[in-house]
């Protein structure tokens, strides 16, 4: 079975020289929620506006679903919906005239019945007659998404779907997305909310200047680069880190009422019982302890860091 | 799924959009032409014609039609098409085109094809309403109708060249006003070049609009200043090379992509 998305090489200079991607590499499974996570200029909308055609690739090599995204152009957008980042519709147009444009675009056969079905979902059945000018901002994103489902393709592009969007709509578009990815639809998004990407995706990939850092499952990455943090909340507060317990690496918060102790959760050896012994024999106590699971924001912070450190 | 290789509703698709955006504007698009031509009719065959009864053997109002039709098709032509492709660039829709299986084949007949129906839809309501103010007839109907596409299309293509081409809504209106709007008056649009004197004459000759608007009328009443072979061979000419030019565009993604 062909991948429902083959990278390889690919790479952006622009016209002003600068190189948005260099030569990535990326595979999308059938059926897989992806996640690019990467800060702003990254190169994430360049990376889905090569694949989707609307740059032009400087070199580089795209299949979708096993066909070439040049030679066979036809082939492999018919497969492909787009929510582009930036919110773009016609507004004179109504909703449901500018959903059947985008149908017929795709060179689908009218399907009234799923187009209501679909605006529905989103809905937009109740304003279906009215133009696009007279929606509010979310109504419009809505309107979008409608437009890039139109066709029913197999590999949706969301290029940060979420961003400055209402609670309502976000709840409903995670919904969508689920509904999607259960009939076999294989999504591919980007999102500046890294607890979302956490929730949705199956797979993540972080992209910093250009380049694919890592791809990885999410539950994998998180295990490997996971870090754990215990919290001990103090009987008496500490007004500095006791000399005794140097060897851990320790952090005082919450005026001196918490100590913090990070610590790889993938070790065997995770140094916390040896800690609260030293605390006994110290005789600092403590009424309560936790720990908590690093975020993917942590994570992905760490690795940008490190990354920018290299590269300066 | 099969995917043929020719996206015929992709296509038909455009030309409804672009055909729908003319709608909604329908009343100005019907009623400016007829005034204007009203008032030209006013102006020029009033005024001046009471001065020259004929021309070549055709009364002045009637050998004013073509040209008139002519000046319209032009200017409607070029802002349609042009503004047809422009207007997607402005807003950003044109990421669904880029995006969509469709080559730069259906997105010409889409867009082309729609402008060039609205012009010549305006070129029969221009016609019509000369009507009424002077007796018209056509010695060569079909070939009038052919002409008509034909000049339809071709300027059609360029103004979508120029939507393309164009980053501002003012050079969008650039070539229409600075270039073809004198290039048309100075084409005999109103007047024969042959009452023109001897230099002028060779000069106008070098302006390639004499030659649409002669073969056009020459469709009309068999008569014109140049030899209606060369104005066809001219207007052939001119579409080819707008064809050419979309092509070449649209190989190097030209002010479409990055
Ligand atoms: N049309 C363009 N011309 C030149 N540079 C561009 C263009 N579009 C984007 N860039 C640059 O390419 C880099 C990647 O941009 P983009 O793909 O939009 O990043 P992201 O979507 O991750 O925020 C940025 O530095 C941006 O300024
Ligand atoms: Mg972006």
């Amino acid at each position: 079975m062909p991948a429902a998305l083959s990278i390889s090489n690919l790479t952006k200079t622009y016209a002003s020289g600068l190189h948005a991607l260099k030569s990535v590499d990326l595979e999308i499974r059938k059926g897989e929620i992806f996640a690019l996570l990467g800060p702003n200029g990254a190169g994430k909308t360049t990376l889905i506006s090569t694949v989707c055609g609307i740059v032009t690739p400087s070199a580089g090599r795209i299949c979708v679903d096993g066909h070439d995204a040049v030679r066979e152009f036809r082939a492999c957008r018919t497969k492909i919906g787009l929510v582009p980042q930036e919110l773009s519709t016609d507004t004179f147009e109504t909703v449901w005239a500018t959903v059947s444009f985008s149908r017929e675009l795709f060179g689908r056969p009218a399907n009234p019945a799923f187009l209501e079905k679909l605006l529905r979902d989103l809905s937009l059945w109740e304003r279906r007659k009215d133009r696009i000018m007279t929606l509010s901002g979310g109504m419009k994103r809505r309107v979008m998404i409608a437009k890039a489902l139109s066709h029913e393709p197999q590999l949706l592009f969301l290029d940060e779907p979420t961003a400055g969007v209402d609670v309502e709509l976000r709840r409903d578009m995670w919904g969508l997305v689920r509904g999607l990815r259960d009939s076999g639809v294989t999504i591919i998004l980007t999102t500046h909310y890294i607890d979302e990407a956490e929730e949705m995706a199956d797979r993540i990939g972080v992209i910093s200047r250009g380049e694919l850092i890592l791809v990885e499952d999410k539950h994998a990455l998180m295990k490997q680069l996971g870090k754990k943090q215990l919290t001990l909340h103090l009987q008496q507060p500490l007004m500095h880190t006791p000399a005794g317990l140097s060897e851990w690496r320790l952090a005082l918060a919450a005026g001196g009422t918490e100590l913090h102790f990070s610590f790889d959760a993938s070790e065997e050896r995770n140094g916390i019982p040896a800690l609260l012994r030293r605390m006994d024999e110290l005789g600092i106590g403590y009424k309560d302890l936790n720990t908590r699971q690093s975020s993917l924001e942590d994570i992905f912070v760490s690795l940008v860091s490190q990354r920018g450190q290299l590269r300066p | 799924m099969n995917v043929p290789g020719f996206n015929r509703r992709g296509a038909w698709a455009i030309y409804k959009f672009e055909m729908a955006r003319f709608r909604r504007t329908l009343l100005q698009s019907v009623v400016t032409p007829v005034i204007t031509t009203s008032l030209y009719f006013v102006v020029f065959g009033s005024a001046i014609g009471s001065r020259i009864s004929e021309v070549g053997g055709v009364a002045y109002g009637a050998f004013i039609v073509p040209g008139l039709m002519m000046l319209a098709l032009f200017t409607e032509s070029l802002s349609n098409a042009s503004f047809g492709i422009y207007f997607p660039k402005f807003t950003g829709t044109i990421y669904e085109l880029l995006s969509a299986p469709v080559s730069v084949l259906e997105i010409v007949l889409g867009y082309v094809g729609a402008a060039a129906s609205k012009s010549v839809i305006l070129g029969v309501i221009i016609l019509a309403t000369a009507s009424i103010f002077v007796p018209i007839r056509i010695l060569h109907p079909a070939l009038m109708a052919a002409y008509l596409l034909l000049i339809a299309c071709s300027f059609s293509l360029l103004g979508f060249i120029i939507g393309i081409w164009a980053n501002s809504f003012e050079q969008l209106q650039f070539i229409p006003m600075l270039v073809l709007t004198p290039l048309t008056f100075l084409g005999g649009a109103f007047y024969s070049i042959d009452m023109l004197p001897g230099v002028w004459r060779t000069v106008t000759l070098f302006n390639p609009v004499v030659y649409l608007i002669n073969g056009f009328r020459w469709t009309f009443y068999g008569a014109s200043d140049i030899g209606v072979g060369a104005s066809l061979s001219m207007t052939l000419g001119f579409f080819a090379l707008c064809l050419v030019v979309v092509g070449v565009t649209f190989r190097t993604g030209y002010r479409l992509k990055n």
